[in-house]
């Protein structure tokens, strides 16, 4: 006999512990944070979010340059990684099978490579790259190939894994009548997957776009190397700025006081953020999930 | 049924061999004519190679790696086999059912909206007025009038099935290319289908494949039979039907095998 009898119960109860431990975490979570930045939020009032200053010696902080340049780095991660993840899905998908194992894994491994690697490539080898290039562009480059443009990039290519192997999923979990179809009205492999497949797999594309994005937004290492951690809204691609994390990063070891109550008041934003993407995103699955007639 | 006027051919196949991936070959050699206007049933026990055949007609194998056909295909005259064919233009003029419905994931007026604003240049009026003549033509427009805005998706298998006949009919092609397009349907919505190509007969060549037996002699003008991959034999579905000349045949419609 087995020792069901007496390890079910104790098994159930260790399954509810640790399932409520999960919940009591998050609520933890955001209880520290909201107390440790109570005196910031006393302090600056609301007008934290907007206002642009980070100044120590008067004891000034604001959130303004660290939310933009974190919402602006997430917004090009996406809009870079986003087409990119789906032509190489679609190839992967349709190429013969031992080139798109190939490919499929190679892509995958580039979700293996640790951040502070993507950020040292990008400060050694990006940031001079793009230096260089807009010099030779003639375009004015204040910041050295630092900034923006660069940590948007580095970002893109840290989610582009994580959106590929989502589109890859719904590629190939189409099932084959309806691709069939498509092509049987004469769309062309674009068409198709533009139209019929994105369509058809919205839930899983959006999981893998709210992955990426989740990931993007909290990256920390690869940004601070490239962004050239300016307090400044960024106005422009080639603009040095900072995020909500790699300010963080940069400024807890020294901080006390009232600047490290606005650094948590920044984690607590990053933490609404990140929680009201997850809930957007159930929100929309739950709409279009209605509006196509699924129940 | 009126014989006074041979009609004109719509396609010949011709010596028509068809090979999977890896070489395994699944046509040997079947000779076809499909007559324009009228309604052709492929009968034959499975995996007997109905749906290859037909599949050659809108080169929709030409998607799969390794799929290969040998022969001639012709088209009003034009072999669609050689590797220049146009296929978009192919598919327009070659419209396809499938087994199951397969409604595309958007509102009902767009499934049918959709190969319209892919093969024309239609003003919005003009795009509204052929859908519903399409919606017309596969016998929905009633029942979805009122709900062209709803998902495809959340229909009846059965109306979803000719929603799937609106789409294809929508850009005016000549043939319609019917895999089993009972086979996952209730008995009265299968009824409502048969009728429909009936009617859809006077304006488009149709080839059905059916397991249905019963249903090729109900609409079809003529029957072929296939057998492992050959053409045992094709004639006047009346008189395949009752008067068969080949033994294999007998033996099937007698339901002896298959
Ligand atoms: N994708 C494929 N790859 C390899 N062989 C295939 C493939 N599809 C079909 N075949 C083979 O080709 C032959 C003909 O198949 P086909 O699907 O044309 O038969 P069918 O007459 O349509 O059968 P059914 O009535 O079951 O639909 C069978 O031997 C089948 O195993
Ligand atoms: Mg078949």
């Amino acid at each position: 006999m087995r020792a069901s009898a007496w390890s079910d119960p104790v098994f159930r109860w260790l399954c509810m512990i640790c399932a409520m431990l999960c919940g009591l975490l998050m609520v933890a979570f955001f209880v520290q944070l909201a107390f440790a930045s109570g005196e910031a939020w006393s302090e600056f009032g609301l007008g934290f979010f907007v206002s642009t200053e980070w100044d120590p010696v008067r004891d000034l902080y604001g959130a303004l340059p660290s939310i933009a340049g974190t919402v602006f780095t997430t917004l090009i991660a996406l809009a870079i990684a986003l087409p990119l993840a789906f032509v190489s899905a679609l190839f992967i998908v349709d190429a013969p099978p031992w080139l798109s194992r190939l490919l499929g894994q190679a892509v995958d491994l580039l979700a293996a490579i640790p951040s502070i690697i993507y950020g040292m490539w990008g400060l050694f080898v990006l940031v001079p790259l793009m230096d260089r290039l807009w010099i030779a562009l003639g375009v004015d480059n204040e910041y050295g190939g630092l900034g923006l443009l660069t940590s948007g990039l580095i970002l893109s290519l840290m989610i582009l894994p994580y959106i590929c192997a989502v589109m890859r999923d719904v590629f190939r979990m189409t099932p084959p009548m309806l691709r069939e179809s498509a092509f049987g009205v004469g769309c062309t492999r674009w068409e198709t997957a533009r139209d019929i497949l994105m369509r058809y797999g919205i839930r899983g594309l959006l999981g893998g776009i709210f992955i990426g994005l989740g990931r993007a937004l909290g990256e920390t290492m690869a940004v601070l190397f490239v962004a050239g951690n300016i307090m400044k809204v960024p106005l422009g691609f080639l603009d040095g700025c900072t995020t909500i994390a790699a300010t963080l990063a940069n400024n807890f070891a020294e901080a006390d006081g009232i600047q490290r109550s606005a650094l948590f008041a920044l984690g607590l934003i990053l933490l609404v953020m990140a929680f009201a993407i997850q809930v957007l995103a159930q929100y929309y699955l739950r709409m279009t999930s209605a509006k196509r007639g699924e129940k | 049924m009126d014989t006074q006027q041979e009609p004109k051919t719509k396609i010949r196949a011709r010596k028509l061999s068809f090979f999977y991936e890896g070489g395994h070959q699944a046509l040997f050699e079947n000779d076809l004519d499909i007559p324009e206007r009228q309604i052709t049933a492929v009968i034959g026990p499975s995996g007997c190679g109905k749906s290859t055949h037909l599949r050659t007609y809108n080169r929709i194998y030409s998607l799969h790696r390794g799929q290969r056909a040998e022969g001639e295909v012709l088209l009003d005259g034009q072999n669609i086999l050689d590797p220049k064919t146009d296929l978009l233009a192919l598919r327009r003029r070659v419209g396809m059912i499938f087994q199951k419905p397969t409604p595309f994931p958007m509102s009902v007026f767009d499934n049918v909206a959709y190969p319209l604003r892919l093969h024309f240049k239609l003003s919005r009026k003009e795009i509204e007025e052929r859908v519903e003549a399409a919606l017309q033509g596969a016998s929905l427009w009633d029942e979805v009038k009122d709900q062209l805005r709803k998902s495809g998706l959340a229909l009846s298998g059965g109306q979803q099935q000719r929603l799937c006949i609106a789409r294809a009919i929508a850009a005016e092609p000549d043939v319609l290319l019917m895999d089993e397009p009972t086979s996952a349907i209730d008995p009265v919505a299968t009824l409502k289908i048969e009728d429909l190509v009936l009617r859809l007969r006077e304006r488009f060549t149709i080839v059905i494949v059916t397991h249905n037996m019963q249903q090729a002699a109900r609409i079809s003008d003529r029957t072929a039979f296939f057998y492992k991959g050959r053409i045992i034999e094709v004639g006047p579905t009346q008189q395949l039907f009752t008067a068969p000349k080949e033994k294999k045949t007998e033996e099937y419609i007698t339901g002896r095998f298959g």
